[in-house]
């Protein structure tokens, strides 16, 4: 809960916006408090979609505990799996096949795409344009065929296991990727026409919702937000995973730190991903899909920890092991709550419509942040 | 030209041979009343239609397609939904303005319908003020959305209702100057004086550069009266829910709703009058064959067919725009439309007073 700073004084308005409200996309509570249309104060309030994901986890063996974290953050669910396993990987020495390896990226860089694509539409309708939204689903929609072809399931893939994937991927994925790639290409320039080049949105953008580089730093805010104020994050360059560091793409910094930088790094995000899976798409090598594993896996006793990078930013899973079936403790570090954290530093003085377009350039993805 | 006058002229000389003056002007009035309510109910419905569908061309998608032929009757099954459905009237609210609101914006929109000329000859009330009645009763409105506002006894719907009344007080300027342009080009308030002085070419043509100005500041100014996309700040679904009518289900909201598209309508209508023409068909100065040609289509026609243009410019604004901030708006008006709509009129003077317009 944020400290009292702004005090409510007589004539301030206190409005509930949320649990059920158009802007929060989800069950987020916030408690503003307005002087006119100028915002005092916003008290963000969690739990209402509490699963208790992390005790869960402890009652479920190193197989099963992965595809919990599909439920959190749902529009990154791959990434999410992959450093789950990832961690049990470490714990249990285990390499991972090449071709493995390959194929977990093409799929994080995918699904990082659709998040963003959705990101992207929703965001637009927060700020009062509905058109977007389709244009941003019917790319997003190639995306979410080609894992329904390969993982069996649209959104919540469950691809990963411990040792590589689930399965191979599909005879035509190649094809398909490459389908999209261009259909992507063809469209990409249609975003910039609509929104970004739209004077009411830039305009609606600019110079609003300012976060400075240290106020990122102290709130703990990750991924694109913090890369919007100029803070260079990105775990994949950082702390590269599976074969990161053997690829070429760059960092997105924009160095505004106002709502319009945020925006913009992550449409140039998407343009990255796209030149990674260029990359890996015609090359993906021959061999295993997965390492022989255990039937039971152990993790000896000790902690880890392994964090990637997420359509929202730095995602990290922290396991403490007592050598059993089961993890003994599991504690997730999601990038939407620090992101959510930093929102009142940033709505303080602004208008009540610019704290939405705000929320929309946090991407905030509520069970991520209320696990 | 052909022209519907001798028909409402046929009813009424029958009319006053069988009853005696009394009744037959109360005979009129019924004629007039039920037409305004026929008009109102099928406008209501084929406007909302054409929304739903230009806004599922605009956004790759079908619209409505299970109603009817191509969902054509989507509209009439929406209405039954909002007849049948429960007239809710929360508690805590100020019963009797919370119900009167929806009746005002509606009444309201009936009201505006009176000096618009349909086709040639075809005006309910040939009002020799005709423009400046309609700058005036299209005022009431915001009353209507305040009060609903008010009433509601809620802070979204209070704040909708401020943010729409500042609005509408403030374009309200620009749109009055827009028409004043036009009125100082035709020296007329009444409407079939403007529509016949449009003989020889529409002012949008004739009016030179500053006709042209005023009719783009006109369709700016009545987007944002009209409480529409990119300036339905009073709505404002993502930050305030639904504004001023959060609190208003069933047939109450029907009537915010449908006096929204029928306000479109009106000020469409009002903007075809004006700068398109109304009724009259295209003319160029003295081509007399052309002219001709073009009189064979109905007047009726062309004012449905200029109007309808405009709302589905209207629309298409809505189905591609993001929305303003509230300051934003206000400061669009009072620093950059207002001092423009102002310099125009006194351009639009000169040029009246040398004569220089065709």
């Amino acid at each position: 809960m944020v400290e009292e700073i702004g005090n409510t004084t007589e004539g301030d308005l206190i409005i509930n916006v949320g649990p059920q409200h158009p802007a929060t996309h989800g069950v987020l509570h916030l408690i503003i408090t307005l002087n006119g249309e100028t915002i005092k104060k916003v008290e963000p309030h969690l739990g209402f979609i509490h699963r208790s994901i992390e005790k869960m986890c402890e009652s479920l063996s190193y197989r099963q505990f992965i595809y919990v974290t599909s439920r959190m953050d749902y529009l990154s669910s791959h990434i999410n799996n992959h450093a789950c396993a990832l961690t049990v990987e470490k714990g249990l020495q285990i390499e991972v096949p090449d071709r493995a390896k390959v194929i977990r990226i093409l799929m994080d860089e995918l699904t990082r795409i659709a998040s963003h694509e959705l990101w992207w539409g929703a965001m637009a309708m927060d700020l009062g344009a509905f058109t977007p939204f389709f244009h941003a689903f019917r790319e997003r929609e190639s995306i979410n065929d080609i894992m329904e072809e390969t993982c069996g399931a649209r959104l919540t893939m469950n691809y990963i296991v411990p040792g590589g994937l689930m399965q191979d991927i599909h005879p035509n994925f190649q094809k398909r990727v490459k389908d999209f790639l261009s259909l992507y290409k063809s469209k990409i320039h249609e975003y910039d026409e609509l929104i970004t080049g739209n004077i009411i949105f830039q305009n609606r953008m600019k110079g609003v919702g300012y976060l400075s580089p240290e106020d990122a730093i102290s709130f703990g805010v990750t991924g694109p937000a913090a890369r919007g104020s100029g803070v260079s994050c990105d775990i994949r360059k950082l702390y590269p995973y599976d074969g990161y560091e053997n690829l070429q793409f760059d960092e997105i910094l924009e160095t505004a730190g106002d709502s319009f930088a945020r925006y913009m790094v992550r449409i140039r995000e998407m343009q990255q991903s796209v030149r990674i899976i260029e990359q890996l798409i015609d090359n993906i090598p021959e061999g295993d899909f997965q390492t022989k594993t255990k039937a039971v896996l152990k993790l000896p006793k000790g902690e880890f920890y392994t964090r990637v990078e997420t359509a929202r930013g730095e995602f990290g899973v922290y396991i403490v092991s007592e050598g059993g079936t089961t993890p003994y403790r599991i504690k997730f570090r999601s990038p939407g709550f620090s992101n959510l954290s930093a929102l009142d530093k940033m709505a303080r003085g602004e208008k009540l419509g610019d704290l939405v377009a705000m929320m929309g350039t946090l991407d905030l993805v509520i069970p991520d942040i209320d696990r | 030209m052909w022209s519907l006058s001798s028909i409402s002229n046929a009813i009424h000389t029958w009319l006053n041979e069988t009853f005696n003056p009394t009744w037959a002007m109360i005979f009129e009035m019924v004629i007039v009343g039920v037409c305004v309510i026929g008009l109102f109910a099928v406008l209501g419905l084929v406007l909302v239609i054409m929304e739903r569908k230009v806004a599922a061309w605009i956004q790759i998608r079908l619209g409505p397609n299970r109603v009817g032929p191509k969902g054509m009757f989507q509209s009439m099954a929406d209405t039954v939904k909002l007849l049948v459905k429960e007239g809710m009237t929360p508690n805590g609210v100020d019963k009797f303005l919370f119900n009167l609101a929806p009746l005002i914006a509606m009444i309201v929109a009936m009201l505006l319908m009176a000096p618009i000329a349909f086709a040639k000859d075809f005006v309910m009330w040939d009002l020799n003020i005709g423009v400046l009645y309609v700058t005036a009763v299209s005022s009431i409105t915001v009353i209507g959305i305040l009060m609903a506002g008010w009433a509601s006894n809620n802070k979204y719907s209070l704040m909708g209702a401020m943010r729409s009344g500042a609005q509408i007080v403030s374009y309200e300027l620009s749109a009055g100057l827009s028409i004043l342009t036009i009125i100082v080009f035709t020296g007329s308030l009444n409407i079939s004086d403007i529509v016949l002085s449009q003989a020889n070419g529409w002012w949008i043509f004739k009016g030179h550069f500053p006709a042209i100005v005023s009719f783009v500041i006109f369709i700016i100014a009545v987007t944002a009266e009209t409480n529409r996309a990119p300036f339905d700040l009073a709505e404002a679904e993502s930050e305030l829910t639904a504004g001023f009518h959060t609190e208003y289900s069933g047939m109450k909201f029907a009537l915010f709703f449908l006096a929204e598209y029928i306000n479109v309508f009106i000020v469409c209508a009002i903007g075809a009058t004006l700068f398109l023409g109304g009724w009259m068909p295209f003319h160029i100065g003295n081509w007399e064959a052309f002219n001709h040609i073009m009189d064979y289509i109905p007047s009726g026609l062309w004012f449905f067919g200029k109007t309808f243009f405009l709302i589905f410019l209207i629309m298409w604004f809505r189905w591609t725009f993001p929305r303003l901030r509230i300051d934003q708006l206000l400061n669009l008006e009072w620093k950059y439309l207002l001092p423009i709509s102002m310099f125009n009129l006194l351009l639009a003077t000169a040029l009246a007073i040398l004569g220089w317009h065709f």
